[in-house]
């Protein structure tokens, strides 16, 4: 048995996602190797042969990479999938996008959104917006898994050297042409990844009104979600979005703010360490799973809320 | 062009899933079904794109049991000309569907392929990319936003570090995001027309597609309940007890 897990990186550097997927797929399997697709990257093989958990590296280098485009992806990733058992990557955008062309073409039935290995082929999957958890067996001979990353902990970076094996491109895919990508840049840490995550939902109202939330973040050097409701009312855009078609989160700490708790954005943080729910409607679904909850005006509390930060002594980042 | 779209039929978005006592799966029976949520959008696409001229025929199809048909009026009500249901009991896996989806394309010949990004029930977002990878098409995930060209698609994806455009030639598979579009409601009228409009059943058997399992399900259980919190009288005592007790802060 042997796992290959598919890095997800920037040409120049792994996202840190791939960490987490690091301790799942090793999990799976201590035989694990992780393959690099990228243009100009050797900066990334580099740091990925230095993961103490990694076997080895096999590292493919071609302009067709460039933007990590699924089709070219996939070529070059059934070449090497005949040594392996396991083929695995992370179920964010990059990996549930890339998987399933895998899966297809191996005639592999695959196994979505893991958060724990049970054994080697069986694992816990959340269904239903995470309403349920279903533990299912993989009977395929070979297995494509993506793996929830925030249910893991990132892999140490560090102390490990394993050998880089240089291998060539697979075929370029002719339909499918990047255009352009237009990432939002921030100072702040990555909603993904980020120790605090403070939200705001329909209740904040406007646009304007987020500059609330934006003063506790930096405050607390906390991330900025929002739930469907306030994305689709324009109040900020879709990449802050948490939720069951958004992003999933597991900070230490979660507040909500002016969110009353829609099943579909609980998928997205219940799983956080501590949970704070603010919110005028006492009735509010989103104090049923807060740790602390809050019944007041938002317009009132965030301001004092921010007060009561700035008289602390010291705040951990 | 021809627009084939497809759709999921899924317990109601607004429902409350209940986990079955014998972890078995979820309770079904006497619980409201509709059609899977992107699948609306991805509907209201191609209907949009036939209303600016550039499609000529939308084709909607479900696989599933009996009732899965629902979808598909659903979708005839809003503007698709016909439907096509292909009949399977109990749990068709995302590789199966894409498989019997591949042989509707062969025969229907679409240029393209609409459906939403994931289904809310199983949560696999899976159907698109593996149609795509059988019929060795470009696939446009989690799309947000869909120009459509004389002989190519651009597309808008909603990625995690924000918005990413691709541009595929047409054949193409698109799946959608809820950004989309709104899609519109049926009118009760359309409601009656769609009752009219044709819709070809065929058994997943007769497309020759084996539909088995091949994940078993070994059970199905609650998450985990969160301990229930406490409710703070004021600003401060919560800042006090992030700090002295949860120590997060």
């Amino acid at each position: 048995m042997s796992v290959l897990l598919i890095a997800e990186h920037n040409n120049k550097e792994l996202r840190p996602f791939t960490y987490n997927a690091v301790s799942a797929a090793s999990k799976i399997d201590e035989n694990l190797h992780i393959l690099i697709l990228g243009n100009k990257s050797e900066a990334v093989a580099k740091s990925a042969s230095e993961i103490p958990n990694v076997k080895k590296v096999i590292h493919v280098d071609n302009e067709i990479y460039e933007n990590f485009i699924a089709e070219n992806y996939t070529s070059a990733i059934i070449k090497h999938a005949d040594a392996y058992s396991h083929i695995v990557c992370s179920a964010n955008t990059f990996g549930k996008n890339l998987m399933p062309r895998i899966a297809a073409l191996l005639d592999t039935s695959q196994v979505s959104d893991i958060i724990k290995v049970i054994s080697a082929d069986t694992f816990l999957r959340p269904i239903y917006a995470g309403n349920a958890f279903a533990t299912v067996k993989s009977n395929d001979k070979k297995k494509c898994i993506t793996i929830r990353p925030t249910s893991f902990e990132p892999a140490p970076a560090t102390g490990g050297s394993a050998e880089i094996v240089k291998s060539e491109p697979g075929e370029a895919f002719k339909n499918s042409k990047f255009v352009k990508r237009e990432e939002i840049k921030s100072d702040r840490p990555e909603l993904g990844t980020a120790r605090i995550v403070i939200s705001g939902g329909r209740g904040m109202q406007n646009s304007e009104n987020f500059k609330l939330i934006t003063a506790i973040a930096d405050k607390l050097n906390a991330a900025i979600g929002a739930s469907r409701a306030a994305v689709d009312a324009g109040y900020i855009t879709n990449d802050h979005q948490v939720g069951q078609t958004g992003k999933v989160v597991v900070p230490d700490l979660y507040i909500a703010v002016g969110i009353s708790g829609a099943i579909q954005h609980l998928a997205g943080m219940k799983e956080s360490k501590i949970i704070v729910a603010i919110n005028k409607d006492g009735e509010a679904p989103i104090f049923s799973i807060a740790d602390y909850g809050l019944e007041a005006d938002l317009f009132e509390a965030l301001p004092q809320f921010l007060e009561e930060l700035n008289k602390l002594n010291t705040i951990q980042k | 062009m021809k627009i084939l779209v497809a759709v999921k039929r899924v317990i109601d978005y607004n429902v409350q899933v209940r986990v079955k006592e014998d972890g078995t799966g979820v309770v079904t029976d006497n619980v409201k079904m509709s059609t899977n949520p992107p699948d609306d959008n991805a509907v209201e696409e191609a209907v949009k794109i036939k209303e600016s001229g550039k499609a000529k025929e939308i084709v909607a199809i479900t696989i599933g049991e009996e009732k899965a048909q629902e979808t598909v009026r659903k979708a005839l009500a809003v503007g698709a000309d016909r439907g096509i249901h292909v009949k399977v009991d109990g749990v068709v896996e995302p590789l199966a569907v894409s498989k019997i989806l591949q042989k509707i394309v062969d025969k229907e010949k679409p240029d393209l392929v609409f459906m939403g990004k994931q289904a809310i029930d199983d949560d696999c977002n899976q159907t698109g990319q593996m149609l795509a990878a059988l019929l060795n098409w470009p696939q446009a995930t989690f799309a947000s936003k869909i120009n459509l060209k004389e002989s190519s698609l651009e597309v808008t994806r909603e990625v995690d570090e924000g918005l990413e455009t691709i541009e595929v030639n047409i054949p193409a598979i698109v799946t959608c995001d809820l950004r989309l579009n709104e899609p519109r409601y049926a009118s009760l009228p359309n409601i009656m027309k769609a009752k009219k409009k044709p819709l070809e059943q065929l058994n997943a058997s007769d497309l020759g597609v084996d539909t088995k399992a091949r994940i078993e399900q070994i059970k199905v259980e609650e998450p985990p309940k969160r301990k229930a919190g406490i409710k703070v009288a004021n600003v401060s005592e919560l800042v006090q007890k992030l700090k002295n007790e949860a120590k997060v802060i």
